[in-house]
């Protein structure tokens, strides 16, 4: 049976160049980059040269990127490392209501810290409401944190307009973006759109898995939540994790190499994928395409629960998420469909399509011929 | 270090002229259980008593939880064995053991028993003389013959065994003594404990597990593999028969009334669980049920399933309630993964208003809706059965 992988914003195949590039580094030039001999120089020289490739896709400086073990640490660096620093400055700190847990949980820890968190409200295509982010701008304001796609519904948050609101309100507020759906997918130029701090994980661009970066902006003052060896300006202490970066380097490359050519065939598949969900009834497209990432198609079938739609398309090779997958194993409402407004149905009932560079036309008709054989049959037996 | 247990076994000791039977399983069991054991360790039988001799460096630690969990052990005695060196030698290890396992202060009782006639003193004379001995070694050391802290046993055969502490074991009969049984196994709490509690009695375990996708997912298959692998720790391998149901749930589903599927579902789950029990020489199911737990365990429901069989049902938690099946879920370690939430895909199948009391004459003329497909779907869920072989 041929596989039909339709969920790339969970993970994607590590790409077999990166692999190639990473290979060497975990058993010939497997030294420690804080060694002062040759073999660690070798590694620190690799590390450099993926610290500059991947300044060079953002136009950022070098010693604006720090390695993390992937998405979740480079946001909880970002908002413990701001929020405690500049905790003199004030106490307040602003997100949204449909940030991935990574952001979420952090906040919620915050709070017990003593800061106060101010949630934003999107509307029913899932953008953040720039009107509630200038009423809730405050003296007492240092940080705001914003997605930059949103991981279960794809919608595109305006970053640079709120990047703008925040930076006039007062030039030393922090701003945060969660940019591990869209790096390597959508434009991003941290210095042109005023984001300060910007989170990347690498297995989400055809990298490695446990690799990850956090672009923290020169003037940012930060501290870092993981204490050790001192290592990367005593940001993150632990020895660099070599192959990784490596790889995270060389996917970040290939990506950007690609950036537009993928986005063109990703908003073909897109459409096409629409195109198709049109012949069946009752189905329901989450956002508009106007501000959503071509990636991501989250769409509801009515009467028939996520889950099962899931292990349906799964017993035809094809693989999707519930809701978003960090979520799915715990049988819990997804905060993002609620902060949109569905209805009861649509919360039980939405799956996830997220597509990929290797997602072909061929690709997407095949789905759609699975789905025109197994939704009738699995509405034929609803909850009576 | 210990080189060496002394296994204490409860009721076989009365089994009359079958015990040698019960006791060759519990040497096998006890061998089996300590293949996983890091270390080489030598089983044997002699006059009426099992020893576990370890051969080579080992995990005490391990061991011990190893023969804790083989059923038909009541007790576990780490052993200090020596040859006979005469009385002042035994009165010196005596000492030399307590002073390493204990503190100062204690209350003791020896209990010497001389299996070897020929030994120059009587049991009397050695609890005397060593306890006198004890006494002078440890000042602070009072002799209790009712609640001792410490029981000394000293056993006089042909070598001399030393122990102090009995570790428990759980109890119950070898499996392998008592023949094989079909467990019907979900991923909730019960079924696991109902299977632990029957394998107890030394009876060999197969399980059959109603797989229903999409509506059960591979997460809540593995569920069940996971589950059946815990309680292999005790009752051994165990070979998992994974049935898949939903064409035959799907059919109840568009042909019968909805409050009685469940019923019928359970009805047709017992039909297959039998055949299956039939086919492996199981000569009995097991079930987790437990009077009126829920709709399909109240005593009119248990009828209308039971019904079906002819093979008798086995239901070690009927008069339990769900904290004491819990209790012993933690206990054997199965709690935790019962628990996961897997299961919920199922959920639209469940009537709000299942029936409670159902009518057999009822059920049964809502099952001839099924007679033109049913026999077919039956056989087909029957061939097509993954086997999954489960070992802990």
């Amino acid at each position: 049976m041929q596989e039909l992988y339709f969920d790339y914003s969970a993970t994607t195949p590590c790409d077999r160049a990166v692999l190639e590039e990473m290979n060497r580094f975990f058993n010939v030039e497997f030294g420690n980059p804080s060694s002062l001999h040759q073999k660690g120089m070798l590694a620190e020289v690799a590390i450099k040269t993926a610290t500059s490739a991947i300044a060079k896709t953002l136009r950022v400086n070098e010693k604006e990127i720090i390695f993390t073990s992937g998405g979740t640490e480079s946001d909880n660096l970002a908002l413990f490392g701001v929020a405690r620093r500049n905790r003199r400055r004030g106490n307040h700190l602003i997100t949204t209501k449909i940030e991935h847990p990574a952001i979420l949980s952090s906040m919620k820890a915050l709070e017990e810290e003593g800061f106060e968190v101010t949630y934003l409200d999107v509307d029913e295509n899932g953008v953040v409401l720039l009107d509630q982010l200038r009423y809730s701008l405050k003296p007492e304001t240092i940080l705001v944190s914003i997605m930059h796609v949103n991981n279960e519904i794809g919608s595109i948050q305006p970053i640079e307009d709120a990047a703008k609101m925040i930076h006039q309100f007062h030039p030393d507020i922090c701003f945060h973006v969660d940019a591990i759906q869209s790096y390597g997918k959508l434009e991003l130029y941290p210095k042109k759109m005023g984001i300060d701090l910007l989170s990347v994980s690498g297995h989400k661009i055809y990298g490695p898995k446990g690799i990850g970066f956090l672009y923290v902006n020169e003037r940012v003052k930060i501290q870092p939540i993981i204490f050790g060896g001192g290592q990367q300006r005593q940001l993150r202490s632990g020895t660099e994790n070599v192959p990784g970066i490596v790889g995270i380097g060389a996917a970040a490359t290939i990506a950007s190499a690609h950036l537009q050519t993928n986005y063109q065939s990703m908003v073909e598949r897109q459409t096409q994928l629409l195109e198709g969900l049109k012949s069946f009834d009752g189905v329901q497209v989450h956002g508009s395409m106007e501000s959503r990432s071509p990636y991501i198609l989250s769409v509801s079938f009515e009467g028939i629960r996520s889950e099962v739609l899931l292990h349906a398309l799964e017993e035809k090779g094809v693989y999707v998420s519930a809701g978003s997958a960090c979520a799915s194993n715990k049988p819990q409402i997804s905060p993002v469909l609620r902060a949109i407004k569905a209805t009861k149905e649509q919360l039980t009932t939405t799956i996830r399509f997220s597509m990929g560079t290797q997602t072909t036309a061929d690709c997407v008709d095949q789905v759609i011929e699975i789905l025109k054989d197994i939704v009738p049959m699995l509405r034929k037996f609803t909850r009576k | 270090m210990y080189q060496a247990f002394l296994i204490k076994y409860g009721e076989i000791g009365i089994k009359g002229k079958n015990r040698y039977l019960f006791e060759d399983a519990l040497v096998e069991q006890i061998r089996f259980a300590l293949e996983s054991v890091d270390g080489s360790f030598k089983v044997s039988k002699e006059q009426g008593r099992i020893y576990v001799e370890a051969l080579s460096d080992y995990d005490y630690d391990q061991t011990v939880q190893s023969l804790t969990r083989v059923f038909g052990i009541v007790g576990v005695c780490p052993l200090i064995q020596m040859e006979d060196q005469g009385y002042e030698k035994l009165l010196e290890d005596v000492i030399a053991h307590l002073k390493s396992e204990y503190s100062e202060e204690f209350t003791f009782k020896v209990d010497a028993r001389r299996a070897r006639k020929n030994y120059p003193m009587t049991s009397m004379d050695i609890n005397v003389a060593i306890g006198e001995g004890v006494l002078n070694a440890f000042p602070k050391a009072k002799v209790d013959v009712h609640h001792p802290e410490i029981r000394v046993h000293i056993e006089i055969r042909n070598k001399i065994n030393l122990y102090s502490v009995i570790i428990p074991g759980p109890g119950g009969m070898p499996v392998g003594t008592n023949g094989k049984a079909m467990l019907l196994l979900s991923g909730g709490i019960d079924s696991p404990v109902a299977g632990y509690m029957i394998a107890k009695r030394g009876v060999t375990l197969e399980a059959t597990y109603f797989h229903a996708p999409p509506y059960t997912s591979e997460r809540a298959k593995q569920k069940v593999i996971d589950l059946a692998k815990i309680v292999a720790r005790y009752s051994g391998p165990i070979r998992l028969n994974v049935v898949n149901f939903t064409e035959i749930q799907l059919y109840i589903y568009e042909q019968c009334p909805h409050e009685e599927l469940t019923i019928i579902m359970r009805r047709y789950m017992m039909k297959i669980a039998e055949a299956f029990a039939n086919e492996g020489k199981s000569l009995g199911l097991i079930t987790g049920e437990s009077i009126g737990q829920v709709a399909s365990q109240t005593m009119q429901s248990l009828a209308a399933t039971n019904e079906v069989c002819t093979m008798p049902v086995y239901r070690p938690l009927i008069g339990f309630d769900k904290t004491d099946i819990i209790k012993i879920a933690e206990q054997i370690e199965t709690y935790e993964t019962s628990i996961l939430p897997f299961e919920d895909c199922c959920t639209i199948f469940v009537a709000k208003h299942p029936v409670t009391k159902p009518n057999m004459n009822i059920i049964k003329r809502s099952e001839r809706k099924l007679e033109e497909k049913i026999d077919e779907m039956m056989k087909r869920a029957i061939d097509t059965v993954e086997v999954v072989q489960v070992k802990a």
